[in-house]
């Protein structure tokens, strides 16, 4: 239990420095971004009283004391009142957060669970049979965690939108439907997922599979690993009961920084994919200086990635009893 | 990448001291320390070949923009495919991809080399210092380090280079570097804790050592291979970074570099018109120049830790040399560390 809370208080830190991170960046625009913003709303259309004050205090750039503009800026955070988009004028940027997180989630979410799997699994092969053919796979991995996620989409689309056409080139399902519960929508969201959920395979398998095979050539060479080959068990329980579940570990700890990684490469493969995510939405609101949108969906994508990694150390915590002790 | 690296270094080995790296016959001069040098690189099949590629790259980068017509001239080929007088073809408005190439490959080498070693530097102050010192400012630093570690680098350079708008090489640089440091600094940190307490970083403190010249002289090159290798994988880091940055336009459209050629493809639609010619080379660059970073990681590895090393089924003419070859153990890698540090 000590162990949970210390972790949460670490992340409820990491969080709030995110939050002030955030609150420092709009200083760094050159002119007044509250008067821009007000500017290009008030071409799109009536802009509601208390706009203005609304965006003041959201970007923390309000009157009084920067101490008093902080409070400001964390009481409109902490009530999710983000103002409303430039881009999608007049809609409330929590609308439009609301409407594309789950694209990404659960994309993002499934391609990662499935690439994870795969990379351990033939990690796990590779390292057990050194020298052979699997392992010779392993400099190929190394090409492929240097590609570029976006250049991989943009390969694919190619491939299987113009070369052999079977796939749709873009968006998140078919325009012409409704969103629902329908079989014929969730088979089209299905198959605008495939190409962008293969992206995120191809490109990131490669990472898993080569860290747990290293990590299987150093724990086969533990004494537990010898006892165990010398107690005449099978080789099969000896390479998963003995070896990879303890190789496994470090890759679980990694999980961490890998899914950063993930995000920020599937945000820019969302972008060539037209994908409705939250990565489309922040290149419309940075092709549009929308700022408000910007700011809220840094804030999104962190909160996600930060919860995400607090429930990834609680099971940790579990599956490996040594890192409760720990200091 | 990243869980590769973070296992590499983090858990997975015992660390690799500098001293490791096969000396030459003792006393040799500064020949026979580059006829030894020569013979590590030919032990590992892997670190040849990343060096050669990368030879080739820095090659480009030196030559090429000499060599290449004006890349942003148009020409009268119009969208060309490959051919003798275009070897990579043509854009839409009639400009050399492959002169384009070359000049990028400057750029983006720049790029990712500079902003590298800015995060090598952050990463070395940081996690060296914070376990060194240890006590509040190790507790306050580590803080640090693990939270840019968890909150999310692409997005928050998204961000600030659109508030930054544009900008120059040198913002450009500045905003990877300081996005991409934490996880090498926690590498680090981790490093130096373990080894403040070998004896003779004790040994230099009871002599009454300067805490800088102990950091500098018995912490630091013991460091060196994970330091070396953290900036392999930042020079990847910055040059993904930088190609998506400039991917997403958020780049100045007037410094060619791989990510640029890939957005100016994307923009004129040369994927629908089947231009394969302009998306496919710079991406490729991107993808073979990064393994080649990596395939040079790994072929250190392999040289300086026995461990790691694939023993091959000996072949014929082969196997004399491989028994010949010295391998060292892990004692004796420890043993040859400590001599070093007796001197």
């Amino acid at each position: 239990m000590r162990y949970i809370l210390r972790k949460l208080g670490f992340y409820l830190i990491a969080a709030w420095m995110a939050v002030t991170l955030n609150f420092a960046l709009p200083r760094l625009i050159p002119g007044d971004p509250v008067q821009l913003i007000m500017a290009r709303q008030s071409q799109l259309g009536p802009v509601p009283p208390g706009e203005k004050e609304a965006l003041e205090k959201m970007l923390g750039l309000g009157h009084g004391s920067i101490l008093s503009q902080y409070g400001d800026y964390l009481a409109s955070i902490a009530r999710l009142r983000f103002g409303l988009s430039v881009t999608y004028f007049p809609t409330p940027v929590a609308d439009i957060l609301r409407s594309s997180v789950l694209w990404t989630v659960v994309l993002v979410g499934t391609a990662t669970v499935i690439s994870v799997l795969i990379g351990l699994t033939l990690g796990t092969l590779a390292g057990w049979r050194r020298g052979t053919w699997l392992d010779s796979l392993v400099p190929a991995t190394t090409f492929l965690a240097a590609v570029p996620y976006f250049w991989v989409a943009l390969l694919l689309i190619y491939l299987f939108t113009q070369v052999w056409p079977v796939f749709p080139d873009q968006f998140s399902y078919d325009p012409g439907l409704d969103i629902g519960w329908s079989g014929e929508f969730a088979s089209s969201a299905l198959r605008h997922a495939i190409l962008p959920a293969l992206t995120i395979v191809v490109s990131s398998v490669g990472g898993w599979m080569l860290g747990m095979r290293n990590m299987m050539v150093s724990t086969l060479s533990e004494d537990y690993v010898s006892a165990a080959e010398a107690k005449g068990l099978r080789p099969r329980t000896v390479m998963l009961g003995y070896a990879a579940r303890n190789a496994v570990l470090p890759s679980v700890a990694g999980f961490a920084i890998s899914l950063g990684f993930v995000i920020s490469g599937s945000l820019v493969m969302e972008m060539v994919f037209s994908y409705q995510g939250i990565g489309y939405q922040l290149l419309q609101a940075v092709t549009n200086s929308d700022y408000p949108l910007m700011q809220a969906i840094f804030l999104a994508i962190t909160f996600t990635v930060l919860s995400a990694n607090f429930l990834v150390d609680v099971l940790y915590g579990f599956v490996d009893p040594r890192t409760r002790l720990a200091r | 990448m990243t869980t590769a690296d973070i296992t590499s270094a983090d858990a997975t080995h015992a660390p690799v001291p500098a001293a490791a790296l096969p000396a030459g016959p003792s006393g040799g001069g500064p020949g026979a320390r580059l006829a030894a040098a020569w013979r590590t690189v030919r032990r590992s099949r892997r670190l040849s070949a990343g060096l050669a590629l990368i030879a080739l790259f820095l090659l480009t980068a030196a030559v090429g923009p000499l060599l290449a017509t004006d890349p942003q001239g148009f020409g009268t080929d119009l969208s060309q495919p490959p051919s003798g007088a275009h070897w990579l073809g043509t854009t839409q408005t009639g400009q050399d991809v492959f002169d384009q190439l070359m000049v990028s490959t400057r750029t983006s080498l720049l790029i990712g080399f500079a902003a590298a070693l800015a995060a090598t530097a952050i990463s070395v102050v940081i996690g060296i210092g914070g376990g060194f010192l240890g006590g509040w400012s190790d507790e306050a630093l580590s803080l640090l380090s693990n939270v840019f570690l968890v909150i999310p680098g692409l997005p928050l350079v998204i961000v600030i280079s659109s508030y930054t708008k544009g900008g120059s090489l040198l913002a450009t640089i500045g905003v990877i570097a300081f996005t991409s440091w934490a996880a090498s600094a926690r590498v680090l940190r981790a490093q130096t804790l373990s080894l403040r307490t070998r004896d003779y970083v004790l040994a230099a403190r009871l002599y009454g050592e300067r805490r800088w010249r102990i950091v500098l002289v018995e912490i630091l090159p013991n460091e060196a291979a994970i330091i070396v290798s953290q900036f392999i994988f930042a020079v990847i880091f910055a040059i993904l970074t930088q190609a998506g940055l400039a991917f997403l336009g958020l780049q100045n459209p007037s410094d060619l570099t791989w990510g640029n050629m890939l957005y100016f493809a994307q923009n004129a639609d040369a994927l629908s018109g089947g231009a394969w010619w302009w998306f496919v080379p710079p991406g490729l660059c991107i993808a073979v120049f990064g393994a080649a970073m990596s395939l040079v990681s790994f072929g250190l590895d392999e040289v300086l830790d026995p461990r790691l090393r694939v023993y091959r089924p000996a072949r014929r003419g082969r196997a004399g040399r491989q028994r010949t070859a010295p391998r060292r153990t892990a004692p004796q890698q420890q043993a040859a560390r400590r001599q070093e540090a007796d001197r």
